[in-house]
């Protein structure tokens, strides 16, 4: 069986297929094999839309088009976008209006949001990204996009290493990888609209900046498919994203 | 005029031993400083256990045993299409426009960029022939990938056998194909068997390629269909993701240990076997 | 006897024929994936065009053909002179003891991955730039510094073997005629291997020009023209790499069609290298 899609997802993907193979062999009493592959949403729903995979995972809404090639969608968690900056950065809070003339470049200086007289280095994701489109989404609105200058990375991690290492910098990952890990520099994540980026505040809807991690299949899932998205579902499976940051 | 000359050449001599020591200080700092950090978390349990928490935990084992597997399958592929152009272009034909189109064509897919051999592997093997991401899909495409190298190394190497050694074989009436499975092919072997080991240590390191086509998955890979991901890609992902510094230092390194030993094992058995073939020589 | 001889021609010649099949093969897919887009977009637009914006329908590459250039010229620059050094050092300087590492490590230095030295690159030379020179660090200065490290091997190895493969006469008759070593090397024996030093350089060239890894790592692809060495750019090969996953659709065929740029400029290099090289042949 192969789950092909979204690199945001993948990583959460793998640790649920991990628990999910002790507990089909001990529980279910069979042995299986998932694969997760990366790739990307947009390549994931594809191999899943020609069967090249048996599910996509997609890390932003599906498309009417792709919904109408993948009916069976199941939202396994929400993942919160957080507005990251160099720790050593004065700068604690941020309106949506000020995040977005970061982005087209109205705004280029720290010293205007009350930081340091320092030229702010924007980072963003690639244009496809389910993360960048749902930052596009929430903050861009549809009229202005994100300026050309600025620097573009490809994944949550390379983002963060920048962040981490750049005074100057400000970027946005996902929630549950602004913790630092062995071996990385801290970052700061900011608030927005003085509220605080957190699982909680997403969950009760005051922190805006939110999307989907979406499973999605052609047919209903059946055999390992059905018992793994239902292991998700389970409280084992909640609570192992819910310790990585996410929202279930 | 000549003592000018004498100075430009002082200074020349002083900026070429200063770009060569740096050079040579620059490779010594990238290897020393992976190693460093990458050899102490480097133990059996890290090469046998196959990675847990994406990687966070656990060892490479299946990052190797796919790197293996995907060279495997790119090496047995390249090597009879590679040899078998090689001595083509080098016993059995002349000049002609035949020949210089195939070498064009080599020389060509020498110089096209890893990512180009990504996009076609990815269209033509994934997709097209529908080997999805596998690792077969990886090996296929890191086959194209060598295949000028083992040309070109191989049909210098069948070259550089003296013409004498053919000459004896014929006189003693053999074949075309007896003289080059007894005579040609024993003396160029060396040379063969350096572009082998080049190619490998390409597959090894290859990274924008296999990751497009032989995938991204951690499982073990348990047949070629099963898609993999690399100790190359490995590294990347971790890396990049920041998932841990530890274990991409730790892939790191034993990746360019893995580099070292393949490029001493190809120059050893290179001076091995020229050394016996001058005793074969002197004989 | 005779049959055999001529059926062994026969199945050398089509494992002959794999390098021609594979090169079209290539060929044809990649231009079957790319071409419905230029031909869309329009040609001049595609290349031509200020704004890459996939989402919005935007195709245009004129910023990552500028940022090619500029990262490729700029690893030259740095990559070409420190590379001829280095050969000279091993073929007329270097003690037999100093060459016996050289080599080696150079061989080595080819074969560590290129995700390596981009990660290396963000370690020391990203953070250097922004601290020292200023702007964000990740920029065409970075990626030219790593790029020139990455081809180093292709120029020393293929700049050294033109000057080994020089008749010892040359040499040995400068000397007699009363000239200084350095004089022997600069005006005799580098004209002398001339062709095989620009072979060296323009597949040094190629090389650079199709990194992905390492420059994905280390330019910041950024989809502007770039105003200074220090600003961050976003090459041709990165824009595949970076955008792949996550492509379908007209955009998934904007990247072959970047690929097909790729794909000419590389031919043309590699023409240009093996007409040289022929050149020196005759």
């Amino acid at each position: 069986m192969i789950i092909a899609g979204s690199t945001s997802v993948q990583p959460y993907a793998e640790l649920l297929e991990e628990a999910f193979a002790v507990y089909a062999e001990n529980t279910l009493l069979y042995q299986c094999t998932i694969d997760i592959q990366g790739g990307g949403s947009a390549a994931g729903l594809t191999a899943a839309e020609t069967n090249v995979a048996d599910i996509g995972m997609s890390s932003r809404e599906l498309r009417e088009t792709e919904k109408e090639q993948l009916p069976y969608i199941f939202e396994i968690a929400k993942d919160g976008l957080a507005i990251i900056v160099h720790p050593s950065n004065p700068v604690a809070n941020l309106t949506t209006n000020q995040l977005r003339q970061i982005y087209t470049q109205e705004t280029k200086n720290w010293s205007e949001l009350g930081g340091n007289d320092a030229a702010i280095h924007v980072i963003t994701r690639e244009d496809g990204s389910g993360t960048r489109s749902a930052f596009e989404e929430l903050v861009m609105g549809k009229t202005e996009g994100i300026h050309p200058k600025a620097i573009v990375q490809n994944s949550n991690g390379a983002v963060r290493l920048l962040v981490s290492d750049d005074p100057n910098a400000i970027g946005f990952i996902s929630l549950g990888l602004i913790e630092a890990h062995e071996g990385q520099k801290e970052v700061k994540s900011l608030k927005l609209e003085g509220i605080d980026a957190i699982p909680e505040n997403v969950k009760n809807g005051t922190y805006q900046l939110s999307r989907p991690f979406i499973f999605a299949a052609k047919t209903e899932p059946a055999g390992v498919s059905k018992d793994f998205i239902d292991f998700i579902f389970s409280p084992a499976g909640k609570a192992i994203l819910a310790q990585e940051g996410l929202i279930v | 005029m000549k003592k000018i000359g004498h100075m430009g050449g002082k200074i020349a001599k002083t900026l070429i031993w200063f770009a060569a020591l740096m050079v040579l200080a620059l490779l010594f700092f990238i290897i020393i400083h992976i190693l460093v950090k990458g050899l102490p978390a480097i133990d059996w349990r890290f090469l046998t256990d196959i990675p847990r928490s994406m990687g966070r935990e656990g060892g490479i084992a299946s990052t190797i045993v796919g790197t293996l597997m995907v060279t495997a399958v790119a090496i047995v592929i390249a090597i009879p299409f590679g040899i078998g152009s090689a001595v083509y272009l080098a016993e059995y034909t002349h000049e002609n426009i035949v020949t210089r189109v195939i070498r064009f064509s080599a020389e060509a897919l020498a110089g096209i960029p890893s990512i180009v051999y990504g996009l076609f592997g990815f269209i033509f093997f994934v997709i097209y022939l529908n080997l999805g991401w596998s690792v077969l899909s990886g090996g296929l495409t890191m086959a194209v990938m060598i295949l000028p190298t083992i040309i070109r190394t191989s049909e210098e190497a069948i070259l550089a056998v003296p013409n004498s050694y053919r000459e004896v074989s014929y006189s003693l009436g053999g074949t075309k194909w007896q003289t080059i499975v007894k005579a040609v092919f024993p003396s160029a072997s060396r040379g063969v068997f350096n572009g082998v080991m080049l190619s490998i240590g390409r597959c090894i390191a290859e990274t924008a390629a296999v990751m497009l086509t032989a995938g991204s998955s951690l499982g073990m890979p348990t047949s070629l269909f099963a898609p993999t991901r690399t100790m190359a890609v490995h590294f990347y992902i971790l890396a990049l993701e920041g998932i841990s510094m530890k274990n991409a230092y730790a892939t790191a390194a034993l990746l360019i240990i893995l580099i070292f030993i393949v490029n001493v094992a190809a120059n050893m058995l290179m001076s091995k076997i020229s050394a016996k073939e001058s005793v074969k020589a002197k004989r | 006897m005779k049959m055999k001889k001529e059926l062994s021609g026969y199945v050398f010649f089509i494992f002959a024929l794999s390098a021609i099949s594979v090169l079209a093969l290539i060929t044809l897919f990649i231009i079957a994936r790319g071409a419905p887009l230029i031909a869309k977009v329009g040609l001049f637009n595609f290349l031509f065009g200020m704004e890459w914006a996939p989402s919005q329908e935007k195709f245009g590459i004129f910023p990552m053909i500028v940022g090619s250039v500029s990262v490729t010229l700029g690893a030259a620059l740095i990559g070409v002179p420190v590379g001829i050094c280095c050969s000279i050092f091993l073929t007329e300087f270097a003690p037999p003891a100093l060459g016996n590492i050289f080599r080696p490590a150079i061989q080595l230095l080819a074969g560590i991955p290129s995700v390596v030295y981009g990660f290396w690159g963000l370690l020391f030379v990203v953070p250097f730039i922004r601290n020292y020179l200023g702007g964000p660090g990740l920029s065409i200065l970075a990626g030219a510094v790593i790029l020139a490290i990455m081809i180093l091997p292709t120029v020393i190895s293929i700049s050294e073997v033109s000057l080994l493969a020089l008749p010892r006469q040359y040499k040995e008759g400068a000397l007699a005629l009363g000239m200084t070593h350095w004089q022997t090397i600069y005006s005799v024996m580098l004209p002398a291997a001339k062709s095989g030093i620009v072979a060296a350089v323009i597949l040094g060239i190629g090389r650079a020009i199709g990194e992905t890894m390492a420059a994905i790592m280390i330019l910041g692809n950024a989809v502007a023209l770039p105003s200074s060495i220090l600003d961050p750019v976003r090459t041709l090969t990165t824009n595949i790499g970076i955008e792949m996953g996550y492509a379908s659709g007209d955009h998934q065929q904007a990247l072959f069609a970047t690929g097909i740029v790729l794909f000419a400029i590389i031919m043309v290099l590699n023409a240009s290298a093996q007409y040289i090289v022929r050149r020196r042949g005759k």
